[in-house]
């Protein structure tokens, strides 16, 4: 077992090394798209570098969560994800957060992984009826409003 | 008997082997294209339906797994019942239920609607699934497989070769059972809920298996320029007769039992009277040419010792044996499925009632000769970089 | 782990505990790290045994000519045709039957029955199609292959299979190219708590309320009381497999 652990920290040292570069241009850039929600909100549904570092195992778990016990309204959630992310166009028209430039494309494009999410997934935000049904709309009212502190900022990181 | 020796199979004309697996290699390719046309636009563009959810693929890749398993039967006869005409054959035997195996297995992954989620198929099992087994079986296949043809080739391992020889031959009953049960169980379906099935396909499976077997071997001493001695050949072509025969009875057994529950008339009567071409594909298909041909060839005393008695009654049973797949999967399909028992559909919205129409397109049958084209390949690789075939099979 | 010599810097290592801290956490511990996450937030509770949700259709309302319930299902999950019947998605269909020997018409809709039984689950090879523990059959998108054996099984072919790429799906309902999907009972509306499903809403909107959906272990519930005043039939219920639809009239 111990051998086991040393070789996975030995690979996630040789991963951190090679990695550094691309995680200091993440780093850099404070990345939200223009026009959209999350452009105007103080921050997203955990601090930022958590989310970037985890919000594919966040939504995982979601995922299981919602599809297979029926829990919705999950702190993570992936529509919400695009509600908040996705950009308007010079016509208000909402852009897909998978196009060129986007929100999710924008990083998942630079280290060149696919995400599949949009296989089903829509990439815009829902504005169909029928919408206000679903589950993860319980709280109708915009959960992080600009100037607000979050409270439990620290719980996220548990 | 005078000592065996093994020998990496080359070619009379080195051109002849390149070209032709040059032409296998570009056969394949045209078949990876059909499949990425067909996942790229999704399946839409192939004959196959929300009615007929399995077609021509299904056909290729049943066809092929069913024939590596029975591809196995010459090995398990040399080395487990202990026929020592069959042994020098073994190694070969082992090489084709490999490589027929991979053919199908290519067909049949390649047109799954997410063939790129096949890690979640090896790592998500649902063992009440025939299928979830299946693909234990198939997988274990090749691995039991691999091992048998060491103890077969490697002599420090040779006294392995008994046991290992008894495990392979009751995996691939399994793995054909396998097969078979996934038309076994489906109660919903009138054509696909007989028991019957089960060891019909291993039958089948010893049968069409045969087949390749006897029909590629000759290919390859023709083009090896090696002999073959009538011995041997003739014990092969009566045991194929044996096989045709009880293919024959099984599809007896299967429809008779079927007429008497007057519940699945309606199906029989489709399959055997006025299903179209599937009636056609039966009587001419299945029965004519799979069956009485093949029979005629090898059992007549006019084609005695007739090699190409032989081969001809091969490709027979091949062919039949397609159309008999192609019957099963696709016409047990086309047939509706009774949701109201004595009513009659005036009206539906999703073709309640009535005969499923498919017609195969070109990317389906592409990806699917394309999987008899992996097989070949294989082999054809095989025999020349492993010491496969005996230098003579004189008897 | 921490005295070994080779040790990297302290910030380098933060970064790395704290990696190996969010990864541990997630995958030992998901339900926890989860559920005291959602504790702060307003998840539902989520599916509930106590709840085995079916549907009643009365045959003798089902209305000659309409397709409001097809309508409004293919409106509420965002199914488009492409004028290909045989691929297009069918969720639900109206179907009209006439005896065969006394020449009486019927008229009723199928979709998925959401059997206690369900043929499809047990034929799934990687648990792909499930039933959650309310009797909601479904199907999880995130390990269906496509292998479309559950429609082979489905003795009422209430399954399709996406035969295109897809975009703009509902939130309702995602669903994509090259899986197979089913009538969900509308389960985006029961988890939040919703008590009509789309198809029921149409038709009582039209006037017909041909349809209900409600809860079959709760003996107060509509669909109970009238379960238990008139006779009622699951198709094909010599399989056994205890439908959650079930019909009046037939």
């Amino acid at each position: 077992m111990r051998s086991s652990l040393i070789s996975n920290r030995r690979l996630i040292l040789l991963l951190t090394v090679l990695l550094t570069p691309a995680m200091q241009v993440l780093a850099e850039s404070a990345y939200v798209t223009e026009n959209s929600k999350a452009a105007v909100l103080e921050r997203c549904v955990a601090p930022t570098d958590v989310m970037r570092r985890n919000h594919m195992d966040f939504l995982r778990h979601g995922r299981d969560d919602t599809v297979l016990r029926g829990v919705r309204g999950l702190e993570y959630s992936l529509a919400e994800c695009i509600d908040c992310h996705a950009s308007t166009d010079a016509s208000g028209k909402a852009v897909s957060v998978a196009d060129e430039g986007e929100f999710c494309q924008a990083c998942h494009g630079y280290v060149a992984v696919s995400p599949a999410c949009f296989q089903c997934h829509r990439t815009t935000p829902d504005s169909a009826a029928g919408r206000e049904s679903l589950g993860y709309r319980f709280n109708a009212n915009p959960r992080h409003p600009v100037g607000q502190p979050v409270d439990g900022e620290t719980d996220h990181e548990q | 008997m005078s000592k065996m020796y093994y020998r990496e199979l080359y070619c009379g004309a080195p051109v002849r082997f390149w070209m032709g697996l040059a032409t296998l290699g570009s056969i394949i390719a045209i078949g990876l294209g059909a499949a990425y046309y067909m996942e790229h636009n999704g399946h839409w563009v192939t004959g196959m339906s929300n009615q007929v959810v399995w077609g021509l693929p299904h056909v290729f890749a049943i066809f092929l797994i069913v024939a590596a398993s029975g591809a196995l039967n010459v090995a398990s006869i040399g080395s487990v019942f202990g026929g020592p005409l069959y042994k020098p054959l073994g190694r070969y035997s082992g090489l084709l239920a490999i490589g027929l195996l991979a053919g199908g297995l290519m067909v049949l992954v390649l047109d799954l609607g997410r063939p790129d989620r096949l890690i979640v198929a090896m790592t998500q099992y649902n063992f009440k699934s025939i299928f979830a087994w299946n693909v234990i079986l198939y997988t274990g296949f090749f691995a039991i497989v691999g091992v048998y043809l060491w103890t077969m080739m490697d002599r420090s391992v040779g006294k392995y070769n008994r046991p290992v020889g008894f495990a392979a031959f009751f995996w691939r009953i399994a793995l054909t059972t396998g097969t078979g049960s996934i038309f076994g169980f489906l109660v919903a379906r009138e054509a696909y809920d007989a028991a019957i099935m089960a060891p019909m396909f291993v039958i089948m499976s010893f049968s069409y298996g045969l087949a390749f077997f006897i029909m590629t071997l000759i290919t390859a001493y023709i083009w090896g320029d090696r002999e073959i001695g009538d011995l041997r050949l003739t014990r092969l072509k009566n045991l194929l007769g044996v096989f045709v025969g009880a293919v024959l009875y099984f599809t007896l057994a299967q429809h008779l039992t079927n007429l008497y529950v007057s519940q699945h008339h309606g199906i029989e009567r489709f399959i055997l009277l006025d299903g179209g071409v599937y009636t056609q594909m039966f009587w001419i298909g299945q029965i004519l040419i799979g069956s009485i041909l093949p029979l005629f060839l090898l059992y007549s005393p006019a084609f005695d010792k007739s090699r190409w008695a032989i081969v001809a009654a091969s490709v027979a049973v091949l062919i039949g044996g397609f159309f008999q797949i192609y019957v099963i999967v696709i016409g047990g399909q086309a047939y509706p499925m009774t949701l109201f028992p004595g009513k009659e559909v005036i009206e539906s919205g999703f073709f309640d009632g009535q005969v499923a129409d498919y017609a195969p397109t070109f990317p389906e049958t592409a990806l699917g000769v394309a999987g008899i084209a992996l097989a070949l390949a294989m082999v054809a690789v095989g025999a020349r970089v492993f010491k496969v075939f005996p230098e003579t099979l004189e008897d | 782990m921490s005295n070994k010599s080779d040790s990297p810097s302290t910030d380098r290592r933060q970064f790395i505990g704290g990696t190996l801290a969010a990864a541990g956490a997630l995958t030992l511990a998901p339900g926890v790290i989860l559920h005291a996450l959602a504790a702060n937030d307003k998840a539902t509770a989520g599916a509930s045994g106590e709840h085995r949700w079916g549907m009643v259709i009365d045959t003798n309302k089902c209305a000659d000519g309409c397709s409001a319930c097809v309508d409004a299902c293919n409106s509420e999950h965002a199914l488009e045709g492409h004028d290909r019947p045989a691929t297009d998605a069918v969720w639900i269909r109206p179907v009209k039957l006439k005896d065969k020997q006394t020449g009486h018409v019927n008229r009723l809709v199928m979709m998925c029955q959401h059997c206690e039984h369900p043929p499809c689950v047990d034929v799934c090879p990687t648990n792909a199609s499930f039933k959650r523990v309310d009797g909601v059959v479904l199907v999880d998108r995130h390990r269906c292959i496509g292998c479309r054996y559950c429609m082979m099984a489905c003795p009422y072919k209430a399954r399709s299979f996406v035969h295109e790429a897809l975009s703009d799906q509902s939130v309702n309902a995602p669903r994509g190219k090259g899986c197979v999907e089913s009538c969900t009972l509308c389960v985006h509306r029961i988890d939040a708590g919703g008590m009509r499903t789309a198809c029921q809403e149409a038709c009582e909107k039209e006037g017909h309320a041909a349809i209900l959906f409600g809860d079959l272990n709760d003996p107060e519930s509509e669909i109970s009381r009238v379960l238990k005043t008139h006779n009622s039939v699951q198709i094909r219920a010599d399989l056994e497999l205890n439908t959650g639809v079930r019909y009046l009239n037939l």
